[in-house]
C-alpha cells in the first residue's frame, strides 16, 4: 500500500478545506471500504482526512417526523439506536445485517453511501425511504444521489454530514446475502410513506433502483399477493457465478413479497 | 512518520509509524504481539480481531494512527494474573479449537458478544460469528463454548 | 492404568498456548537482518515468457535481489519432483513434466511463480516486484476437464498428446461386462466432483535460513511432513546430504491436505537466503493461497451399477476424468487412482468393478489431496448410484443398503479392487445412525416443513474409506517413490518423565494430548510428565507426516512399539534389582512387580537406575531411550453411515442442513472429545463442498473464485449442530486397534446432503443435482423438473 499523509481536522469546515486543497486526498470514515480497496492498491490517496473525531459528524435524532442520523454514525450504533428502533425500525433491522459485528462496529452510513457499493444494504433504505442526503453544501434527494456503479453525485471534495430519512408507516428490508461476500445478492427494502410506495433494489444492478412495476402494484394494493405474476425484466441486471441476471430479477420479486409481508 | 499513543494491554505505548501501518502490522511486526493473526487480505476472516475501546475490530481494516489516543486488547491482553478469561477456558473445556490459528480472533469476538449479550442464544452467536471464519472445528464446539461461556459471565 | 489413559476425554495440552497468543507460527518468526520475498506470479493462464526486465526493479528502495528461471538453473538448482508414478494401462508411464520452482520460458497457470524479488522489508519487495517487466505471448488454454479433453485442444504440455497423464485402469473389465450383461436392472448417473480450494485459515509462510560458515540451511515452513520436504529439497534441488539441511514445521494452522506437498517457496526461500546471505521471509496473501496452494478434488464422472431382480449388486462400471492442473504436486498421480478406484466397492459385496481413470493437464493450479483425498469422490459417485438405483428398483433405499453390505462374519473381505478390509460392523453403524437420527420419524417432519412452504428431505450414505497410509511395500507396488511408515522415540529422563518424538506432525489434531495419552496408559504416567515433540528433523528420527488419517493407526502405532521396548528393558533392570527373574517380573499400574507378591519398583525408580547404573545388570547398555519405526501391516477401513436432513426454500432455491446425524467407526478411540471435533471439522467441510465451495475458473483460466468474497467458506450460520457418535470395531492388525477419523466426516458426508436434497426434489421429478447445490443451481432444477412437468 502506498503511504500518504494521515489529518485530523478538528471540524466539517475544516475537513473539506483539507480536501480542497489536495486534489488526491480522501476522507476516512471507518474504513471499512476504503481500506480494503487501498489494500487491492485500488485506491491511492495521497492524504487520508480523518473524520472520527468530528461531533458535528455524530449522533442520532428525531426532528418532527423525520430521523435524522449523522455520517459518522456506525452500522452498529443504528442498529443498537432506541430513536431508530421507534421511528424506523426496518433501517436498524438492516443496518444489524450488514456485513458482520466487526464491520458494523467501525464502518459508518456515510461512508457506504460515498462509496455507493452497488451490492451495499444502506442505499436500498435511503432510496426507499425516500431520504435527503446532506452534505457540508446541500441536500441531495435519495432519486438524485446514487448515479451509478460506485457513483454518486457528490462532487470530489464534497462531505456527507447526515442522512434524513422521512418516517414511513411501513417499511421493511428482505435481504437474500450473497454466499461467500455477504453483501446483498439482492436486497429489496419496501416503504409506505409520505411519498406513496417506495421499492429500492440493491445488489441485483449496477446501481440501486427503483422497481416502478412492483412500486405500481404495491401502490394499487399494499400486500404481497400483489406481485404475483409480476416480473422484473432482466434486462440491464448484473450476472455472476453467484446469481445470473435471470435468477436476480427472479429474487427481486420473491424479496419484494417477503418484505411487503414483514410489514405486515 | 506520525507519533501515536495508545493504551495497549492496559499499558501505554508510544510508537511512530507509517500512516498506512495497519494497526496488525504494528502488533505483529513492531510490538511483537503475534498472537493476532492475518488469515486474508479482504476484511473477511477475522484472524485478526481485537478490541478497540471494548469493541471487536479487524485489525487488518483500521490503521494505527487511528488508534492514537484509544484503548486497544488483544488476546495477549485477555487473561489476568494468569487466569485463563472465561471464555478462554470455556474454548479449553469445549474443545472449541484445533489448530489455534482462527481461536485468538475467535475469542475476541466472542468477548464482545458476551459483552453485550451475557445470555446469548445458538442463533445469536451463529450470526455473530459471522465475520470469523473457522476450517477446523465445524464451529459446533465454538458455539458451544461461547454459550457455556455466557452462562458463566457475571 | 492412567486415568488420563486411552478413552479418556482429556482435555487438550496444546491449548493454553493457542489460547493466550502464544502459539508459534511460521509469519510470527522473526530473525535479525531478516529480508523479505515477493514472488511474481503470472497473470495468464498460459503464455510465452519472452523477456524478463528486472533492471528497474533491481535498482528500487530496499532491494537485495531479483531472480529468475535463468538463475535457477544457472545455478542447477533441481525441479520439484512428485512422490508417485503412475503407469497407464498399456504399460507406459505417467507423462512427468518438469516443475521448476521459478519458470524459465512458458507459464501454465494464473500465479504460475515467473521471478521473485527479495528486499529489506515486506512493503518494498512487494512494491518492487511491480516493477519486474515480463513480456508475455498469450497463448490459448484450457481451464476445465471438459476443454482439456476436447478434440484439438490446446495442450499444456508438448509430451502430453490429448493433455493425458495417464489413462488408469483397476478391476476386471470382461467379468464386469459379463455382470452386466446378465442385470436386471442397469442405472447410471453423471456426476462432477467440484473443485475444491482447501483454505486453511494460516496461509501458507516460509521462513530460509543459511549459515555461510557450516554451509547449513534450515527451512521453517507451514508444513504436515517435514521430513518429506527436507528429503526432496536436499536430494532433488540442492544436491546436499540431509543433514545440510533442518526443517521445522512450528505450529502450523491448519493443512487438511494443502500442506503435505513441497511447494517452489520453500525452495525459493533457501536459495534466496543463501544468494542474499540474510534470513528470508515469505507469507502467503490470501489471494495468493488461492491461485498457488493446490486444490482438490476437480472429477468428471460416469458411474453404472448393475442389479439383479432381488436387488443386489452384480457390477459397477466407473469412468472418470480427474484434473491434476498444470504440474504434478508432490501427491497428485495417487489421488485419483489408489486412493479412488480402490474404495469403489464401498460396504457391498459388488463382485465385479471397473474403474478407468484419465487423469489431463490443465492451465490451472495443481491438484493434489484435500481432506479425504479420492474417497470422498469415490464414495459420493457410489451413494449416489446406490440411491438412484432404489429409486429405480423401487427398493427402500435403507434395505437396498443393507441387502448389499458385507457382513460382519465375512471379515477379511476382499474386495474385486484389490483391498481386503479387515473388520467393520456396517449394519450396525447403519441402524445406529437411523435411530440417532430419527430416521422413521422423518414423514411427519417432511410434513410439517410443507406447512411452512418448505421442502424438506432426508439422505444418507454409508461409507467404507481406507486410510492410515500405508504398507510400504504395497504402496512401492503401486507406484509410490517414498515408505509409508512412521517412527516414534521414546526417550526417558532419569526421573522418569518422557519426552516422545514422533515423525507425525499436529496441526489441529492434538497429538501433544493424544500421544502423551497413550503414554500415560502404557507407562502408568500423570500427562503432565508426558512431552511430545514433533515436526522438526533436527530432533525426531524420519517420519512421513500427517496425512491420509494415518498419524494414529501409523505414528501410534509407532509409539506403542517403542514404548514396549521401553517397557521390557526396564524389566531387566528391574529384575537386576528386584534380585528376581525376568520372567516373573510384570509391568503393571506404572510398576514393576514381582508377580505374586508385594516387592515392586516405580517406572522413575527404574528409570534412575538406567541413568545411574551402580547397580545393574551385566552387559545392559546404560540409558533408557528406543526408537521403534512401524510399517503397517494393511491400509485401515473406518466406516459409517452419515444421515442428513435439509429443508428447500423452493422460491430462492436456499437449502438450509438442519440436521446431520455421524455415526462413524473409527477403531478404538484414544481420546473421544478429540475425535467427536476431528468428525465435526470434517462434516463441515463435506457440507461445504456439497452446498456452498466451489473453484471457478473462466475458459480462458482466469480463476473466478480468487478470494474469500468469491470462494463461500462454510460460516458458523451456514451449520448446523451436528450428532455424532462412535461405534466401534476394533483394526485388528495394529496395536492400537485404531483406524482413523480426520478424513471421515469429509467423505461420507456430501452424498447424504445430496441425497437429501434430491429426496426433497425428487416428488418434483428432480433426479440429480450437482455440487455446489447452490441456491441458483436448485432453484433452476425446481423450475426445470416443472417445465418437463
Amino acid at each position: 500500500m502506498q503511504d500518504f499523509a494521515f489529518l485530523r481536522p478538528e471540524s466539517v469546515a475544516a475537513a473539506v478545506a483539507a480536501l480542497k486543497a489536495r486534489p488526491d486526498a480522501k476522507y476516512l470514515g471507518g474504513g471499512q471500504s476504503l481500506i480494503p480497496v487501498m489494500k487491492l492498491g485500488l485506491s491511492m490517496p495521497s492524504d487520508l482526512v480523518a473524520l472520527a473525531g468530528l461531533t458535528e459528524l455524530r449522533g442520532i435524532r428525531r426532528d418532527g417526523k423525520t430521523l435524522v442520523v449523522g455520517a459518522g454514525t456506525t452500522h452498529a450504533e443504528v442498529a443498537a439506536s432506541p430513536e431508530v428502533r421507534a421511528a424506523v425500525p426496518a433501517l436498524a433491522e438492516l443496518a444489524g445485517h450488514i456485513g458482520d459485528p466487526q464491520v458494523r462496529n467501525r464502518g459508518t452510513l456515510g461512508g457506504s453511501l460515498a462509496h455507493a457499493d452497488p451490492s451495499a444494504d444502506y442505499p436500498a433504505a435511503v432510496l426507499a425511504l425516500g431520504a435527503s442526503v446532506v452534505t457540508d453544501r446541500r441536500t441531495v434527494p435519495a432519486d438524485a444521489f446514487f448515479t451509478g456503479m460506485f457513483q454518486t453525485a457528490l462532487t470530489a471534495d464534497e462531505l456527507v454530514v447526515a442522512v434524513r430519512f422521512p418516517e414511513p408507516e411501513k417499511a421493511a428490508y428482505a435481504k437474500f446475502p450473497h454466499p461467500a461476500s455477504r453483501f446483498a445478492l439482492v436486497g429489496v427494502m419496501v416503504a409506505k410513506g409520505p411519498a406513496g410506495v417506495r421499492v429500492a433494489v440493491t445488489g441485483a444492478g449496477p446501481c440501486v433502483f427503483r422497481a416502478a412495476p412492483l412500486e405500481a402494484a404495491l401502490s394499487g394494493r399494499f400486500a404481497p399477493e400483489a406481485l404475483d405474476g409480476l416480473a422484473v425484466p432482466e434486462a440491464g441486471l448484473v450476472g455472476d457465478p453467484f446469481g445470473s441476471a435471470e435468477y436476480r430479477a427472479h429474487l427481486v420479486v420473491v424479496l419484494a413479497r417477503r418484505a411487503v409481508a414483514a410489514c405486515a | 512518520m506520525p507519533t501515536i499513543s495508545l493504551k495497549l494491554n492496559g499499558a501505554p505505548v508510544t510508537v511512530e509509524v507509517e500512516g498506512r501501518t495497519l494497526l496488525v502490522e504494528l502488533l505483529r511486526d513492531r510490538l511483537g504481539l503475534t498472537g493476532t493473526h492475518v488469515g486474508c487480505d479482504t476484511s473477511q476472516c477475522g484472524a485478526c480481531v481485537v478490541h478497540l475501546d471494548g469493541r471487536s475490530v479487524k485489525s487488518c481494516t483500521l490503521f494505527a494512527v487511528e488508534c492514537d489516543g484509544r484503548e486497544v486488547r488483544t488476546i495477549e491482553g485477555l487473561a489476568r494474573d494468569g487466569e485463563l478469561h472465561p471464555v478462554q477456558q470455556a474454548f479449553h473445556e469445549a474443545h472449541a479449537l484445533q489448530c489455534g490459528f482462527c481461536t485468538p480472533g475467535m475469542v475476541m469476538s466472542a468477548v464482545d458478544l458476551l459483552a453485550r449479550h451475557p445470555g446469548a442464544g445458538e442463533a445469536e452467536i451463529r450470526s455473530w460469528l459471522e465475520g470469523n471464519l473457522c476450517r477446523c472445528t465445524g464451529y459446533e464446539n465454538i458455539v458451544r463454548a461461547v454459550k457455556a461461556a455466557g452462562r458463566r459471565t457475571p | 492404568m492412567s486415568q488420563d489413559g486411552i478413552g479418556a476425554a482429556v482435555k487438550r495440552k496444546e491449548d493454553r498456548r493457542f489460547l493466550t497468543g502464544a502459539g508459534h507460527y511460521t509469519d510470527d518468526l522473526s530473525r535479525p537482518g531478516q529480508a523479505f520475498l515477493h514472488v511474481v506470479r503470472s497473470p495468464f493462464a498460459h503464455a510465452r515468457v519472452k523477456a524478463i526486465r528486472a533492471d528497474a526493479a533491481r535498482r528500487a528502495p530496499g532491494v537485495l535481489a531479483v531472480l529468475t528461471g535463468a538463475d535457477l538453473a544457472r545455478e542447477k538448482i533441481g525441479n520439484i519432483p512428485t512422490g508417485w508414478l503412475i503407469h497407464s494401462k498399456d504399460g507406459t508411464p505417467m507423462v512427468e513434466p518438469p516443475h521448476p520452482a521459478l519458470v524459465t520460458d512458458r507459464v501454465r497457470h494464473v500465479g504460475d511463480q515467473v521471478a521473485v524479488v527479495v528486499a529489506a522489508t515486506r512493503d518494498q519487495a512487494r512494491e518492487a516486484a511491480v516493477l519486474v517487466e515480463v513480456d508475455y505471448e498469450e497463448l490459448p488454454a484450457v481451464a476445465s476437464v471438459a476443454q482439456a479433453v476436447a478434440p484439438g485442444a490446446p495442450l499444456v504440455w508438448g509430451q502430453a498428446p490429448g493433455n493425458t497423464c495417464y489413462d488408469w485402469t483397476l478391476g476386471d473389465e470382461a467379468a464386469t461386462d459379463a455382470a452386466f450383461a446378465k442385470a436386471k436392472t442397469v442405472v447410471s448417473l453423471d456426476v462432477v466432483n467440484n473443485r475444491l480450494i482447501p483454505n486453511a485459515i494460516e496461509p501458507r509462510a516460509a521462513l530460509g535460513e543459511y549459515d555461510r560458515a557450516t554451509g547449513d540451511y534450515t527451512l521453517h515452513t507451514t508444513s504436515q511432513n517435514p521430513h518429506l520436504t527436507r528429503l526432496l529439497l536436499a536430494a532433488f534441488s540442492f544436491g546436499v546430504p540431509e543433514h545440510k539441511l533442518r526443517v521445522v514445521a512450528p505450529d502450523v494452522g491448519g493443512g487438511f491436505g494443502s500442506k503435505i506437498f513441497h511447494y517452489a517457496e520453500e525452495l525459493l526461500v533457501l536459495w534466496a537466503a543463501r544468494t542474499v546471505g540474510r534470513p528470508v521471509r515469505w507469507t502467503a496473501q490470501r489471494s495468493e493461497s488461492f491461485m498457488s496452494d493446490a486444490h482438490g478434488r476437480d472429477h468428471v464422472s460416469h458411474g453404472e451399477l448393475a442389479l439383479d431382480a432381488d436387488g443386489r449388486f452384480l457390477g459397477l462400471r466407473v469412468r472418470t476424468v480427474a484434473n491434476l492442473g498444470a504440474y504434478l504436486s508432490t501427491f497428485a498421480p495417487a489421488v485419483p487412482t489408489y486412493l479412488y478406484g480402490t474404495l469403489f466397492a464401498g460396504c457391498y459385496r459388488t463382485p465385479a468393478i471397473h474403474v478407468s481413470v484419465r487423469t489431463v493437464f490443465t492451465n490451472t493450479v495443481p491438484v493434489d489431496a484435500y481432506r479425504g483425498a479420492g474417497r470422498p469422490e469415490a464414495v459420493f459417485l457410489l451413494e449416489r448410484l446406490v440411491d438412484t438405483a432404489a429409486r429405480a428398483t423401487g427398493i427402500d433405499r435403507v434395505e437396498l443398503r443393507r441387502r448389499n453390505f458385507v457382513q460382519p462374519d465375512q471379515f477379511p473381505y476382499q474386495t474385486p479392487v484389490a483391498l481386503q478390509y479387515d473388520s467393520g460392523d456396517y449394519g450396525a453403524t447403519l441402524a445406529a445412525a437411523l435411530d440417532k437420527a430419527g430416521w422413521a420419524g422423518f414423514e411427519a417432519r417432511r410434513a410439517e416443513a410443507r406447512t411452512r412452504g418448505k421442502l424438506r428431505g432426508i439422505g444418507l450414505s454409508t461409507y467404507v474409506e481406507a486410510c492410515g497410509l500405508a504398507p510400504s511395500a504395497l504402496a512401492g507396488a503401486l507406484g509410490a517413490r517414498a515408505g509409508l511408515y512412521e517412527s516414534a522415540g521414546v526417550r526417558v529422563d532419569p526421573t522418569g518423565s518422557v519426552t516422545v518424538f514422533t515423525g507425525t506432525h499436529s496441526h489441529g489434531q492434538g497429538h501433544e494430548t493424544t500421544f502423551a495419552q497413550i503414554v500415560a496408559e502404557k507407562l502408568g504416567l500423570p500427562l503432565d510428565r508426558v512431552e511430545v515433540v514433533h515436526g522438526d528433523t533436527a530432533r525426531t528420527s524420519f517420519g512421513m507426516g500427517t496425512y491420509g488419517s494415518r498419524s494414529l493407526a501409523v505414528g501410534g502405532s509407532a509409539l506403542v512399539t517403542a514404548l514396549q521396548k521401553v517397557i521390557d528393558k526396564g524389566k531387566k533392570i528391574a529384575a537386576h534389582l528386584l534380585e528376581a527373574g525376568e520372567g516373573d517380573v510384570v509391568f503393571e499400574g506404572g510398576r514393576y512387580v514381582v508377580a505374586g507378591t508385594d516387592r515392586a519398583k516405580t517406572f522413575a525408580e527404574v528409570a534412575f537406575a538406567a541413568y545411574v547404573p551402580h547397580k545393574y545388570p551385566a552387559g545392559l547398555e546404560p540409558g533408557l531411550e528406543e526408537t521403534a519405526f512401524y510399517d503397517p501391516k494393511n491400509f485401515t477401513y473406518p466406516a459409517g453411515c452419515h444421515v442428513c436432513e435439509v429443508e428447500i426454500d423452493p422460491e430462492t432455491g436456499t437449502t438450509r442442513v438442519v440436521a446431520l446425524t455421524a455415526v462413524d467407526d473409527v477403531g478404538v478411540v484414544i481420546n473421544p472429545m478429540i475425535v467427536e471435533g476431528q468428525v465435526h471439522g470434517g462434516l463441515a467441510q463435506g457440507v461445504g463442498q456439497a452446498l456452498l465451495e466451489g473453484a471457478l475458473y473462466d475458459d480462458a483460466g482466469q480463476l473466478l473464485s480468487g478470494s474469500f468474497l468469491g470462494y463461500t467458506m462454510p460460516r458458523a450460520s451456514d451449520l448446523p449442530a451436528w450428532q455424532v457418535a462412535t461405534r466401534i470395531t476394533p483394526c485388528t492388525h495394529n496395536p492400537l486397534g485404531s483406524k482413523g477419523v480426520g478424513e471421515v466426516g469429509a467423505i461420507g458426508s456430501p452424498p447424504a446432503v445430496i441425497n437429501a436434497v434430491v429426496d426433497a426434489l425428487a416428488h418434483l421429478g428432480v433426479r440429480h443435482v450437482d455440487m455446489p447445490a447452490t441456491p441458483e443451481r436448485v432453484w433452476r432444477a425446481i423450475r426445470g423438473a416443472a417445465a418437463k412437468g
